[in-house]
């Protein structure tokens, strides 16, 4: 008899939750950042953005196709880290920063260390501190022009090498450096994101909107980014000298990289912790390292090395933190 | 109040509809019937037939070689055509005794006699639920007289009826608590009055209102069983979880439920006790389903053991189209099969057809999102084991309690990478089984 039937060992079924299905998921949490960015920033923030994720995408790809080893660009996850990295860039930057952050973002960290899954950094956080290193002026201005002075002279040279130029646009100050100058901000504008910093971390609101469709749909889990929040404003509260000044406390959680980070990166699934312990333990890590880093480092930022530090730990907090098995608590304690 | 429950676990696409609303019919075996002499964990019975026997309804024809083994009861007269190895569920050949069925139903004397089970001694129910050849029929077929002789009777608090049926698909079991619901609470009663100190208790999930009003109605007078609720989430019906879950009581990999003063047994299970004890029938039937996106009518049947798999899938109006894959059993833990041509044994619960293999999906790298953790229902980390289980590293697979896991699928279900995650820890236990037998 011909009836021959698929064999395999159990489980036979399989939910329908894919790697692509769940980037996907990331990316679209990612719009409403990336749309206020272009709404704030103006025309040249779409281009930083598509400029990061063909990067991206394109360098995965041809590495993938001189190793050759199995296409993986199907599944989102440098479309991810490109629109990640482009979120964490001034929109001032000539449009060549972009496509060395793209390229050294899956290139180096990611490719390097055996693609998907085996990066032991956030690429885009370590991309973006790579290019902070390197071109520390262009990655720290933070002027630009509004879209109405920017479609003008959208002229392909002009912008290739000199970024775009302010006129007219956003404050170049950002709100922490400001703070750190000892000024008040104003925490509504921060909120909604009317202010200076890079594309994606401006608006609160915006990275709300996304974290919370994450949530929603079971990507993230509140445990990283709540002990993140929560450690920083503390640590805030005890060293940052201003007591309950509440405008102070909002306008250093506010500002910044920290939502963004707090949600999207410090989540990063391949550079967190997987025990639900470490997770916890890895959100204080971060909140105390962020406070560290803005109150007593030279910048006024500190989230992307807090979190890439971090992601250095991971290993070590995994190792202390495995959960009792079901069943053995009770021989556990009661030794 | 809450409705009990465990920490983990999934939800899966249940796939009940299809069947759970069709009673059980009754399917009489046209051809040969196929017994294996392996139904059950442990020793093997012997055949105490040759070919050219003449058998009996009832008789019994595999011998219980060891203290955890049970026996083989034919389940139609006839002939034995033959003694030899056979194939069963399992993909391995098994010594098996074929009876050519007479279509008589001629039976053993006292067959189907009514029995006052209050009249009996308890040593004589276990000898009864013994030689009837009861093994655990929910799918592991450990035999159920063995279950019932714990150290000291006294100690057992528990008796629990696992009529959570989670997983997907299966209905046979629900079937049974809708048309047999008295003949369960008699079962339940017969095994109680065994243990002088247990209250009895049905422990069922939330999706089946229907069954859990009808044993409420049934139980209604019976002040030591109670009928406990739980949240639908699989593996509720795993030993461990569903003890939790109904008692509160925890136990790992090196304890029996019995040293938390518990005894679990599968719906069909008490039933057929029921039937052996008060009515004078031995295992020779079992409630199957057969369904599936690839069977035009999926059905529950009442079968008599023996009977080829082929019969049920004519009986069921045959296939839509040629299936990709059969399982016997759950999609979750139950086996797949090549061929159709193997005998329905004391454990078969299901025979699912699927036009498509969902276990085909091709494996991605892993992205570390931990679905896994959060899905274990034993609180592990199966992303570790099985990066240890791929390296062979057994020491540290041990370090991170894979002895623990229970191989219930839930973490390759959730898989967003389709990683075969249970079937490598699967494959590390035995061999540190293995390994450790043979020091």
């Amino acid at each position: 008899m011909s009836d021959l039937f698929h064999v395999s060992a159990a489980p036979h079924t399989r939910s329908p939750i894919t790697t692509k299905y769940i980037m996907q998921d990331v990316a679209i949490a990612l719009i409403p950042a990336s749309l206020f960015g272009i709404y704030n920033f103006g025309i040249k923030a779409l281009l930083v953005i598509l400029t990061t994720i063909i990067a991206c995408v394109v360098t995965e790809y041809l590495y993938e196709k001189l190793m050759k080893i199995p296409i993986s660009t199907g599944d989102y996850s440098a479309v991810v880290t490109g629109i990640l990295l482009a979120l964490n860039l001034p929109a001032s930057v000539p449009l060549w920063i972009p496509v060395i952050g793209g390229v050294f973002a899956i290139l180096v960290v990611k490719m390097l260390y055996g693609g998907l899954g085996q990066n032991f950094m956030n690429p885009a956080l370590a991309a973006r501190c790579f290019l902070l290193i390197c071109f520390t002026k262009r990655m720290t201005n933070f002027d630009v022009e509004k879209i109405s002075s920017v479609i003008a002279k959208l002229d392909f040279k002009t912008i290739m090498q000199n970024g775009a130029v302010a006129i007219d646009g956003v404050s170049g100050a950002t709100p922490l450096a400001s703070l750190r100058a000892g000024e008040t901000v104003n925490i509504f504008k921060m909120f909604v994101g009317n202010i200076g910093g890079t594309i994606g971390e401006t608006s609160a609101l915006a990275i709300l909107l996304g974290g919370g469709y994450l949530v929603l749909r079971k990507v993230i889990r509140l445990r990283i980014p709540f002990t993140y929040i929560i450690t920083f404003a503390a640590f805030i509260l005890i060293f940052g000298g201003k007591g309950l000044d509440t405008n102070y406390l909002l306008g250093q959680v506010f500002g910044g990289g920290l939502m963004l980070g707090a949600f999207f990166m410090a989540t990063d699934y391949v550079t967190s912790p997987i025990t639900p312990k470490g997770q916890i333990a890895f959100g204080i890590c971060l909140g105390l390292l962020t406070g560290i880093f803005r109150l007593f480092g030279a910048s006024a930022e500190g989230v992307s090395y807090a979190i890439i530090f971090c992601n250095l730990l991971v290993p070590l907090i995994e190792k202390i933190t495995i959960p009792t098995p079901f069943g053995k608590e009770r021989a556990r304690s009661g030794k | 109040m809450g409705k009990a429950t465990f920490l983990g676990g999934i939800h899966t696409y249940d796939g009940k509809a299809m069947s759970k609303d069709k009673p059980t019919t009754l399917l009489l075996p046209k051809g040969d019937l196929v017994f294996p002499m392996s139904q059950h964990i442990g020793a093997p019975a012997k055949p105490i037939v040759e070919k050219g026997d003449k058998v009996l309804v009832g008789q019994k024809i595999g011998e219980a070689t060891g203290f955890i083994s049970a026996n083989i009861i034919s389940s139609v007269s006839g002939t034995v055509k033959v003694v030899e190895k056979r194939l069963t569920v399992s993909g391995q050949m098994t010594e098996s005794i074929v009876i050519e069925n007479d279509h008589e139903y001629k039976a053993v004397d006292g067959f189907g006699k009514l029995r006052d089970y209050t009249l009996l001694s308890k040593q004589e129910i276990r000898t009864i639920i013994k030689d009837a050849g009861i093994v655990g029929m929910g799918g592991a077929g450990f035999p159920t007289h063995v279950k019932l002789s714990p150290k000291e009777d006294s100690k057992i608090e528990y008796i629990l009826v696992n009529a959570a049926e989670c997983e997907p698909y299966l209905t046979s079991d629900y079937r049974m608590l809708l048309e047999e619901t008295n003949k369960l609470v008699t079962g339940l009663k017969i095994i109680l009055s065994l243990f002088e100190n247990a209250k009895g208790v049905i422990a069922i999930e939330d999706n089946k209102p229907e069954a859990i009003n009808k044993l409420k109605e049934a139980t209604l007078n019976e002040t030591n069983i109670q009928v406990k609720i739980l949240k639908t989430k699989y593996p509720q019906g795993a030993e461990r979880q569903l003890i939790y879950a109904a008692t509160g009581r925890k136990l790992n990999s090196k304890m029996l439920p019995s040293d938390v003063g518990c005894i679990v047994n599968n719906v069909d299970t008490v039933i057929s006790i029921c039937l052996a004890v008060a009515e004078s029938t031995p295992l020779i039937r079992r409630i199957v389903t057969v369904t599936g996106d690839a069977i035009v009518n999926p059905r529950n049947f009442n079968v008599r053991t023996g009977t080829n798999y082929n019969e049920f899938v004519a009986e069921a109006g045959g296939f839509v189209a040629k299936p990709e894959k059969i399982i016997s059993g759950g999609p979750m833990m139950g086996m797949s099969l090549f061929s159709l041509d193997i005998p329905v044994t004391k454990t078969s619960s299901a025979l699912l057809c699927f036009l498509k293999d969902d276990a085909a999906a091709p494996e991605t790298a892993c992205i570390r999102c931990g679905r896994c953790i959060q899905a274990c229902p034993s609180g592990l980390i199966p992303q570790k084991l099985l990066v240890t289980a791929e390296q062979f590293d057994d020491e540290n697979f041990m370090k991170n309690n894979g002895m623990e896991c229970t191989e219930c699928g839930s973490c390759t279900y959730v898989c967003p990478a389709k990683r075969r995650i249970t079937q490598s820890m699967k494959q590390t236990r035995r061999s540190i089984l293995n390994n450790k037998k043979k020091a």
